[in-house]
């Protein structure tokens, strides 16, 4: 059995112009949204606050529990449906971080109980994180983030160039960069933005041209991963961190496939047109990379249906992950890795490709 | 069969059984009475997330910690100084690593420095910062002194809140510090985790102070407060009608629960209510004989963390050493008071930081509906594959589940945890482990459509697929590895179980299938590849 037909040849490349059209402006979208929106929508984990799923055993309404919050001067928590249609489950959401938060969940399951009845109440799950904490965790992750990137760049600056002399030096000035603005006293952020312009800039000015492809191609998925997280409404939490760097190890993977093949053609065929092998190789790898994404597809899709509330949006970021990482390598990563090429050779005649030494 | 091949064969078996081995106790209710003594016991461990349970973060007020034992400091430089009859105007602790002493009389000041040098080694002498230098002294906490009583605090915090979790009998409880003024509690399988959190949270500082009936509380309460003395109130009332009763104490505790032996609960015969009795050790009883002897007829107010518990009067001189807490308790309320007294006050105050509860049931649902997604998936991806790639595909369903397996067996074996987010680790890995078998055999039908023999195509084909699927699985690797180092609880078993998952892939799905692959195309002479 075979979907793609073995002697496929798509013009991948010809339709880069619209492929980087269109990411272009999903890219841009996200910054729009994320800009109008005032940064990431942060969950408890990250913003500290309160957060409360309770289920009750007969239907009530989201007025009903803010009648019952209004003792306690809560009316104004978020209150929205959670979980499976028809059960009556709801999350209560305190993002106020100026009062006292330990004793709260307890106030609100009191609340809870006296206006709707003890037996008919179960409060199923609390996360409470305090501000301090929340700090605490957000520089967690975004450490988490940057130390990977850092060993991926490592990683795939040697191994794709064979140039291991110059991942090193590529390590040590982005150590060296990020040890700088860490002295000057700059926020996380920002680090991790100035990590991201030192690696393309290093990537560009030591001439790693199919690390700079794997690199835009993987921060192109994440970014348009925080959009669909933007445009849905959804909380960025530390799973949600965690499922965003998964996709950067997955959105690697499908383009150092693409990018072994383009590597182990190109020795072979020196006198072809490299654009012409760029295109020939992501035909022959196209089966493969279909195929795996869409069995894993097929497993987060499920996972995203029967896997209960709590993992939805975890799901829900791999799954939008997947797909922009399978498209991303396809379309993003080689033409940029093209769009290098040609800019060496000083316009279009990209037969002039450097040749590299052991490759 | 070949040798190479049979052994590689018989590596396969071995490895498959260890794996078995350690499954079997997490997957059979009663291990046969041998098995503990020389196999693996080992279960999987259930995270929070699915068992249930609290995941608290206190933080320890080290400074209080600091600030009470210069308290205590300047009781024993008062006695000090009395004993080299020295006299000053003023003694008393200014922020949370000085005393401020001000002497009467400039001749002292070199005594007073002898004094600390020879008897409060943690304390220097440094001038004071008011006009008359002379007679100004600061008596300066060390550093290092600061910091021992701060790492103390938090070690006997971590003590006194796994006693009292060990009474209150929770199955498996985890306390640890973490950092340096946090200890990190998780209580799996809580029914009840307000009660859970209410006995780690007390202080359970008790002390007994007397009421000063010399001053007047009204005049105190106007803010004219006498030196030594302190206003504490006693809360009275149903919740929601809760009144405030004011009392003018001496700020210094005659006896506190440091001498106690024992606290239980005792039902009150004439009202039927529970109370905490109190025993007290010889030292506090001679103390509180002492006490209640030279004061008869004066109140003694009980304080439990800063509030005034009652202020009966003293009718007569206690020589027992016995003496009771009463209030409108139900009977757990006074169960878990008793337990915090035995247990002992906390050197300081914690605050509760992070609070993560999971009820069981929703940790029950969580499972069910992590279980369903994986199956479902995983049969559905073991079909295609089968169907894509025929004989080859059931190959690569056998790695699947092998994967699967020692998966499993990885985290009984590291003794690590399952999560949610580890489920569904397990699940993507599912996906992503049919990848190297995929990368494979689409090598294989290319080198096939070259016109190669079986034999030739399935070699160059697992040859020229290996370094990429290295390459693709080591980036995951990395980001699975960083987010082991970085990550909490349930992403942590993410972490874990999406690395366990790469590396058996890469035995599973390159070297496992390579071995039937060999055995049929060599050994059973196959001549067509079904693929």
């Amino acid at each position: 059995m075979q979907f793609i037909k073995p002697d496929i040849n798509i013009n991948f490349i010809g339709q880069r112009k619209i492929a980087l059209f269109l990411s272009g402006a999903l890219i841009l979208l996200t910054i729009l949204l994320l800009l109008f929106r005032g940064g990431p929508n942060y969950g408890v984990d990250f913003a500290g606050g309160i957060l409360i799923q309770v289920r009750f055993n007969h239907q009530v309404t989201p007025g009903e529990i803010r009648e019952a919050l209004r003792p306690i001067g809560m009316e104004d928590s978020i209150i929205q449906a959670f979980g499976e249609k028809g059960k009556s489950e709801y999350l209560i959401r305190v993002s106020k971080t100026n009062i006292d938060l330990s004793g709260l969940s307890n106030e609100v399951k009191q609340s809870l109980n006296s206006m709707f009845g003890e037996t008919n109440v179960e409060v199923r799950r609390v996360e409470m994180v305090g501000p301090k904490v929340g700090k605490d965790l957000r520089e967690k992750a975004l450490f988490a983030i940057f130390y990977a990137i850092l060993f991926m760049v490592i990683y795939i600056s040697g191994r794709f160039e064979y140039k291991w002399t110059m991942s090193i030096i590529m390590a040590a000035s982005l150590a060296f960069g990020v040890y700088i603005i860490s002295a000057i006293g700059m926020s996380i952020i920002w680090l991790i933005a100035a990590a991201l312009l030192i690696t393309i800039g290093l990537c560009w000015s030591l001439r790693l041209e199919y690390a700079l492809g794997a690199i835009v191609a993987l921060f192109h998925d994440v970014i348009i991963t925080m959009g669909a997280f933007a445009l849905t409404n959804r909380e960025i939490t530390l799973s949600i961190v965690a499922a965003l760097l998964t996709i950067v190890g997955y959105s690697l993977n499908d383009t150092i496939v693409v990018f072994d093949r383009i590597r182990e053609n190109y020795r072979r065929q020196r006198n072809r047109d490299f654009a012409e092998v760029i295109n020939h190789s992501i035909n022959e790898t196209l089966s493969r990379t279909l195929l795996t994404s869409m069995t894993t597809l097929i497993v987060v899709v499920f996972l995203f249906i029967l896997g209960g509330g709590v993992i939805h949006d975890f799901a829900f970021a791999l799954l939008v992950g997947i797909l922009v990482g399978t498209y991303s390598s396809i379309y993003v990563a080689s033409p940029v890795l093209l769009i290098w090429a040609g800019q060496v050779s000083g316009g279009g005649d990209a037969r002039t490709h450097r040749r590299r030494k052991g490759s | 069969m070949s040798k190479k091949l049979q052994w590689r064969g018989l590596f396969i078996l071995i490895v498959v059984a260890v794996a078995l081995i350690y499954l079997t106790p997490s997957l059979s209710k009663t291990l046969p009475a041998w098995w503990p003594n020389i196999l693996p016991e080992e279960k999987i461990h259930l995270g929070l997330d699915l068992k249930g349970g609290i995941h608290l973060v206190l933080e320890v007020q080290t400074k209080r910690a600091v600030e009470s034992h210069l308290e205590r400091t300047i009781e024993d430089i008062k006695y000090s100084l009395r004993k080299a009859r020295i006299r000053y105007q003023a003694l008393k602790r200014s922020g949370s690593d000085r005393i401020g002493l001000t002497l009467i009389r400039a001749e002292d000041r070199k005594t007073v420095e002898e004094i600390v040098e020879k008897d409060f080694s943690n304390l220097s002498v440094e001038p004071g910062s008011f006009s008359n230098i002379d007679l100004n002294l600061e008596l300066i906490l060390s550093q290092k002194a600061a910091q021992h009583i701060k790492k103390m605090a938090v070690d006997q915090a971590v003590e006194t809140i796994t006693n009292r979790i060990d009474q209150f009998g929770v199955a498996e409880p985890d306390i640890r510090p973490q950092g340096r003024d946090r200890i990190l509690v998780q209580l799996p399988g809580i029914k009840d985790p307000k009660r859970a959190i209410d006995i780690i949270g007390k202080t359970a500082l008790l002390e007994f102070k007397l009421v000063d009936e010399d001053n007047s509380l009204e005049e105190a309460l106007k803010g004219n407060i006498p030196p030594g003395d302190e206003i504490l109130y006693q809360t009275k009332g149903e919740p929601g009608s809760k009144r405030k009763i004011p009392f003018l104490l001496k700020k210094r505790a005659v006896i506190t629960g440091e001498y106690l032996t024992d606290a239980r609960v005792q039902i009150d015969s004439r009202y039927n209510e529970p109370y905490v009795s109190l025993s007290f050790d010889s030292r506090g009883a001679r103390l509180f004989g002492q006490i209640t002897g030279a004061n008869i007829k004066k109140r003694l107010a009980i304080v439990l963390d800063g509030v005034v518990n009652s202020a009966p009067v003293i009718q007569d001189k206690i020589t027992g050493g016995r003496a009771q807490i009463t209030g409108r308790f139900t009977m757990e309320e006074a169960r878990d008071l008793a337990i915090v007294l035995r247990a002992g006050a906390l050197p300081a105050p914690v605050k509760i930081i992070e609070e993560r509860t999971v009820g069981p049931s929703l940790g029950k649902d969580s499972i069910n509906k992590g279980l369903k997604s994986m199956i479902i998936g995983g049969i559905i991806v073991i079909l295609f594959m089968g169907f894509y790639y025929k004989f080859a595909g059931l190959l690569a369903d056998l790695a699947l589940v092998l994967n699967i397996l020692f998966i499993a067996a990885g985290l009984a074996f590291f003794g690590a945890t399952l999560t949610l987010p580890g489920i569904a680790g397990i699940i993507l890995i599912i996906g992503m482990a049919v990848d190297a078998n995929v990368l494979i055999f689409e090598r294989i039908r290319e080198e096939l459509r070259l016109g190669k023999t079986p034999r030739a195509a399935v070699d160059s084909g697992y040859s020229k697929a290996l370094v990429t699927i290295l390459d693709a699985n080591i980036t995951t690797l990395i980001a699975a590895l960083v987010l082991f180092q970085f990550g909490t609880g349930p992403v942590k078993g993410f972490a874990v179980t999406l690395s366990i998952g790469i590396i058996a892939s890469l035995f599973t799905a390159i070297f496992i299938t390579r071995v039937i692959f060999d055995y049929f195309i060599i050994e059973r002479g196959m001549k067509k590849v079904s693929i």
